[in-house]
């Protein structure tokens, strides 16, 4: 007796690779794979014989070769003896030097916007709307151009500063320099320092800098440490010890006395000659790049933060309030944790998005990345697709590791539903 | 109980007073400017400060922007003018606005992108006020894409004609497979002979008409584009076609293949991770060596690609957004119904998943628009490369607030109406109950 169960044994049949949805989507798959190996190889095929033509090899010789260039704007030690590899590195380290100013200035500028904009002050909030207008609807590039141009033309000439009755004067207690040369601010300075060490040969590091941010991390470690003792006796006694001016002290003190020790004082800028020395320069480049790329980053943190407050109901603050929550406590405890889970993706993309807006330094002639090796080093050494591609890599491993760090925040405050 | 209070009681009031008025100071200005303006000492000390700041502000800058420079055939000439005075310098504009509009476009034909731009504006209205526009111009807006590169670049009419050729080829072949093999083969084969024709047979083709019937505007050099002209040529460009392709990336991204998923991720996540910046130096350096030797071809169309590549990997992302938010219902009312994938799609899906997206779409639109000025770097003159080269000229050398504030303002009625049109638009399709 034959069961029902067992289905005719079917012979396979040429058209069930596309009728039969067993087989069509391997079909699918298999075709879209022949098209794009067939694509890729007629690209690597194209590429190869016009290198060929050209009398051109892929080779990345050329990174260990004197770069021959100069570049103003630096972090570590540079001098145009060096090899393009290191001038791409001052480069990369240019690059994250305005993408990490901007995103701390963009975020502060645009919490603060964005929390304005929902004021019950008609004025302020049609202020702050203008500016968010303002500044997402122009592009970017304008804004850096426009920056860069003010800078040169509207600030004064070093000159200015010169003689007895000078044109222009120094800010901020006579410690800013505002000139069309740049901006000289104070440069921290150690009597008592204690040298620099060299990693692996490639560029020194401050011993100095080391310690303090040590003792820092340090001391905000203790003063967790104090909070969370404070917990524990809040839960075994219900009474919470008086913290804050422990806390206080142990975040500041141990970093006050260890810039004691070290002898720290602030180095001046000081007008010699026909220009500036001493202090830290700060390049106009580099300025205007950082404010054009903070106030037009932070028009559109603006906008997040602002969606992020209104996603929370009302229903959540009066919940809490019912709760017998203080106001602060309410803030804190319900509707930031809340309106953080809206607010910091996005926000993080837009720190994606300065980052990558950062290659336009290139206009301004700030030296990063895009400048220096898909710039300088590309017309020296005519490498074009070695220096692009090369270029491209860096970006998308910046871009991956931010996206990833976005990523796991997603993962821990996912919320969790049926 | 009542008689007892009637008692105790000389007079109780039998009838409702009259209704008055309510405060004068709640109601009318004074009533708005209190809850407003100067509801408790903080927001007084703000509306204080924030009413002088924009006093101060403009009474430095109304009498700078009224400033009568209008002929001003220098700087140093708009300084004899003002004569020590603060003032802008708007002979700039004057001298040089129809560069920053139309670039380095021959002046008497200009009447080309100017038709081009009211026809855009004609093709562009029955897709955004559907209410008020007859569907009839459609049609219209279909021909457009291949009516706008022949008004703008001139030469023979039959090219456009022949690249429209291929679109209609394709559909004939689409309707006559489908009768025969499902609907994702047939636009694989009407795809394939479309671009069969495009290759082989369209450039002769159209060659061969045009020996016998000559129909030619006079040709344009890609290099005399210039200005806002070249701006909105490759955003319209980059914002028609990235939608499409952004749907299709979408959907391949949600495939169930993993093939087709690995290579849509792929492409979308490498575009979204590097600058525009180094793609647009692909376009300038590196195509070149990519195609096949002896092909050059034009500049502008060049970075159209690049910049359409681009916008398409975000819009991919926007409408994969659109469609995560859709509830699981729908796919699986979808399914029950019967409907096949592209059915489904076509019916059920898309047209909630574009709607719910609508505002990340128009922003990217914008963002796609801006970064058109990015094109100046690589030594395209859009309005930004002109500004440079006008500033660079000894004539304006230290002008830029007058050039900024006229491409700013330029950019911004663009972008801000593409703002507000979105809005209309997610009111108009506003379904969902309040």
């Amino acid at each position: 007796m034959t069961t029902l169960t067992d289905p005719p044994a079917e012979s396979f049949k040429l058209s069930m690779l596309v009728y039969d949805t067993r087989y069509r989507s391997i079909t699918f798959q298999i075709i879209a794979l022949i098209a794009f190996l067939l694509f890729f190889g007629w690209l690597t095929l194209n590429t190869v014989q016009n290198l060929n033509d050209l009398g051109k090899e892929v080779s990345f010789g050329f990174l260990g070769n004197p770069a021959g260039y100069d570049i103003n704007q630096r972090l570590i030690e540079y001098d145009n003896q060096d090899t393009h590899l290191r001038a791409a590195f001052v480069g990369l380290l240019n690059t994250l030097l305005v993408a990490v100013l901007g995103c701390i200035t963009a975020t502060v500028i645009g919490v603060i916007v964005g929390v304005l904009r929902l004021s019950g002050n008609w004025l302020i909030a049609r202020l702050m709307t203008v500016y968010v207008e303002m500044f997402r609807n122009v592009p970017v590039l304008m804004w850096i151009i426009l920056a860069m141009a003010v800078l040169i033309e509207g600030l004064p000439a070093p000159s200015a500063f010169r003689g007895d009755d000078p044109d222009s004067t120094m800010k901020l207690f006579d410690s800013v320099a505002l000139t069309n040369r740049g901006v000289y601010i104070p440069e921290p300075l150690f009597s008592r320092g204690l040298g620099d060490i060299s990693f692996f040969g490639a560029f020194d590091i401050s011993v100095d800098l080391i310690a303090i941010l040590v003792v820092f991390i340090g001391s905000i470690w203790v003063s967790k440490r104090i909070g969370r003792k404070a917990d524990a006796t809040q839960e075994a006694t219900g009474v919470r010890p008086t913290t804050w001016h422990i806390r206080t002290a142990a975040v500041i003190l141990p970093t006050v006395i260890l810039l004691g020790i070290l002898g720290f004082h602030l180095g001046y800028p000081e007008l010699r000659g026909f220009n500036f020395q001493g202090g830290t320069h700060m390049r106009n480049s580099l300025i205007a790049l950082w404010l054009a790329l903070s106030l037009y980053t932070a028009a559109f943190v603006a906008e997040i933060v602002r969606a992020g407050i209104l996603a929370i109901s009302a229903g959540q603050t009066e919940a809490a309030a019912a709760l017998g929550l203080r106001s602060n406590r309410i803030m804190s405890l319900v509707i930031l944790p809340q309106a953080l889970r809206v607010i910091i993706p996005p926000l993080i993309s837009q720190y994606l998005n300065l980052t990558k807006n950062s290659s336009l330094a290139i206009a301004v002639g700030y030296m990063d990345i895009t400048g220096t090796l898909m710039g300088i080093t590309l017309n020296q050494t005519g490498r074009e697709l070695e220096t692009v591609l090369l270029g491209m890599a860096i970006y998308l491993v910046i871009s991956l590791i931010i996206s990833s760090v976005m990523n796991v925040y997603n993962e821990r405050k996912k919320l969790v539903e049926r | 109980m009542s008689n007892t209070h009637a008692d105790t009681v000389l007079y109780v009031r039998d009838t409702m007073l009259e209704q008055q008025a309510p405060p004068s100071s709640t109601v009318g200005p004074v009533g708005w400017a209190k809850d407003n303006l100067f509801s408790g000492w903080l927001n007084t000390a703000l509306t204080v400060l924030s009413s002088l700041f924009i006093a101060y502000l403009l009474y430095r800058l109304i009498p700078w922007f009224v400033s009568p420079t209008w002929d001003g055939s220098s700087l140093s000439n708009c300084r004899e003018i003002l004569d020590g005075h603060e003032g802008a310098c708007w002979g700039v504009i004057r001298d040089r606005w129809q560069q920053l509009l139309f670039g380095f476009y021959p002046p008497e034909l200009y009447w080309r992108p100017i038709l081009t731009l009211v026809l855009l504006l004609v093709a562009l209205a029955p897709v955004l006020y559907t209410d008020y526009v007859t569907p009839k111009l459609l049609y219209f807006s279909a021909a457009f894409p291949f009516l706008m590169p022949w008004l703008l670049w001139g030469g023979t009419v039959w090219m456009p004609l022949m690249a429209a050729a291929g679109f209609a080829i394709g559909f004939a072949v689409f309707t006559l497979v489908s009768r025969l093999l499902n609907a994702g083969i047939s636009i694989s084969v009407a795809a394939a002979v479309a671009v069969l024709w495009w290759v082989l047979l369209a450039a002769p083709v159209a060659n061969g008409i045009a020996s016998v019937l000559p129909l030619a505007l006079e040709p344009v050099a890609s290099r005399d584009f210039g200005g806002f002209m070249l701006s909105i040529t490759i955003g319209v460009t980059a914002i028609g076609c990235s939608l499409p392709i952004g749907i299709v990336l979408a959907l391949g991204r949600r495939s169930d293949l993993p093939l087709v998923k690995i290579l849509c991720v792929g492409f979308i996540e490498f575009i979204r991770g590097v600058p525009l910046i180094t793609l647009l130096f692909v376009a300038s350096v590196l195509l070149n060596i990519f195609l096949p030797p002896g092909t050059n071809f034009d500049i502008i169309l060049r970075v159209m690609i690049m910049v359409t590549l681009f916008a398409s990997a975000y819009m991919a992302e926007v409408i994969r957004g659109g469609l995560a938010a859709l509830p699981k219902g729908q796919y699986e009312a979808a399914d029950a119904l019967g409907l096949d994938y592209w059915k489904a799609q076509r019916l059920i899906i898309m047209p909630q998943a574009l709607k719910i997206s609508i505002p990340g779409i128009v922003s990217t639109f914008i963002g796609v628009f801006k970064d058109t000025t990015l094109v100046s770097i690589i030594g395209l003159i859009d309005p930004l490369g002109l500004a440079n080269g006008i500033r660079a000229d000894t004539a304006w050398n230290g002008i830029y607030w007058e050039l900024f504030i006229f491409i700013g303002a330029v950019f911004f009625i663009f972008c801000f109406s593409m703002s507000r049109y979105s809005m209309y638009l997610e009111r108009k399709l506003q379904t969902g109950h309040r």
